[in-house]
């Protein structure tokens, strides 16, 4: 099961319009990735809450399709 | 209505300051991110508690929507949930997770 970088970007905008996403694939197999995802939604959250907003954004995703992603959040 | 897997949790993270659940034990480590979690534990020097969750399929979803974080490894210090591998990293890199162990009291040794 895999992803397409394009979706994962979608759907995190979709839930963090504000957001500015940037995703690389880590292993050309739609399935370990890396992202920065920068949003105001984050400030004042810690880094636990700042990534399980994407992953909520990613609705039930991660650990499913998508076995890897390695998140870097933070406030503009 | 407990949850006995919650519950198993709970009482693990409150007996043991240090606890990781991973794929894999600490000494085979099963997974990528297990193993990176162990590496940096390991350098710091702070005793730890792995948990393979590989060896409990309850527990392995259970310890997800315990935290309501989607992955593994999860490490917690003292009964508090600190993050995945990523977030590890981070806080290894720019000294928090040293400084998260002083100030909950948790020896631990720089590597020499």
């Amino acid at each position: 099961m895999a992803m397409p970088a394009g979706e994962i970007e979608a759907l995190i905008k979709a839930a963090l319009p504000d957001a500015q996403v940037t995703i690389e694939d880590l292993a050309g197999d739609g399935d370990h990735y890396a992202a920065t995802v920068v949003s105001e939604a984050f400030r004042g959250r810690s880094r636990v809450q700042q990534h399980q907003l994407v992953y909520a954004a990613l609705q039930g995703r991660m650990g499913g399709a998508l076995h890897a992603l390695a998140l870097q959040t933070s406030a503009p | 209505m407990s949850n006995p897997v919650f519950d198993r949790i709970q009482s693990e993270i409150s007996e043991n300051a240090v606890v990781l659940y991973m794929k894999g034990t600490p000494v085979f480590p099963q997974c990528g991110f297990s193993a990176r979690a162990v590496q940096i534990l390991s350098h710091v020097g702070v005793p730890f508690k792995g948990v393979n969750v590989l060896e409990d399929g309850e527990l392995r979803e259970g310890i997800k929507s315990f935290t309501n974080w989607p992955t593994i490894p999860q490490l917690y210090v003292k009964g508090e949930f600190v993050g995945g591998c990523d977030i590890l990293m981070e806080m290894f890199q720019n000294g928090e997770l040293t400084a998260l162990l002083d100030e909950k009291g948790v020896p631990h040794q720089a590597a020499a």
